[in-house]
């Protein structure tokens, strides 16, 4: 399948939903949204690009390598980060009595460890749709290849 | 009491709903679903919950339909 129309239009749309999937990320204690809705919209961008490029172009951009690197670092981010509550003398995922500063609110860093939360939950959620898209659309031999 | 919409919107989640349970042919039955997703997104945001109507349009109908088909692509398409 190769369109140019097709190419042409995904090559335009596709940083406009990159951009719009990392404003819901970086805006999810704000506006609705967050790091789930956020990741979501990403890895519709890039099954987007595979899709109406060729799979190998899209392993390009993104490889199997980085896409299982980000989904297990954005889990462990996830969790050091909870456990820097511990850290500092209170519970896991403790916010406001770890002695982080909430900041003003409305403002983009306000709320503390929130922000940085929904940053591993977006990166977490586009690298697992993204490896899925992959594994499942590869074919025979790139399948079962790892995870 | 029930706008004359909210009445549409909901007799098109019902006649879909029905619609995919009752069709064979299973790419059709994945096309009709994300309609439904669609539709069901509209809904969401009716109802006031503009998060899950966020991460049922992305998901509802862009990610889950690719995923069916490409779970049919790997199988037989008629049920």
């Amino acid at each position: 399948m190769d369109d140019l129309v097709i190419r042409s239009v995904s090559r335009l749309v596709v940083p406009f939903i990159q951009l719009y999937g990392l404003y819901v990320i970086f805006y999810g204690h704000l506006s609705p949204g967050g790091g789930f809705a956020g990741g979501a919209i990403v890895a519709s961008s890039m099954i987007l690009y595979g899709l109406s490029f060729n799979l190998e172009a899209g392993s390009r951009k993104l490889g199997h390598d980085v896409s299982s690197f980000m989904e297990s670092g954005g889990a462990i981010w996830y969790l050091i980060i909870g456990l820097l509550g511990i850290l500092f003398g209170s519970n896991f995922l403790a916010n406001r009595y770890a002695g982080v500063s909430l900041g003003t609110p409305g403002q983009l860093f306000s709320g503390g460890i929130i922000f940085f939360l929904s940053l591993g939950i977006g990166v977490k959620v586009a690298s697992t749709m993204i490896t899925l898209f992959y594994s499942l659309s590869g074919g025979e031999d790139s399948s079962g290849s790892n995870n | 009491m029930i706008s004359v919409l909210d009445f549409l919107l909901l007799s098109f989640l019902i006649v879909c709903a029905i619609v995919v349970a009752r069709i064979r042919d299973l790419i059709s039955a994945v096309i009709i679903f994300a309609a439904y997703s669609l539709v069901m997104a509209i809904v969401w945001q009716m109802l006031g919950a503009p998060d899950i109507a966020m991460t049922e349009a992305a998901l509802g109908a862009g990610v889950t339909t690719f995923l069916f088909l490409a779970a049919i692509s790997k199988t037989k398409r008629a049920e």
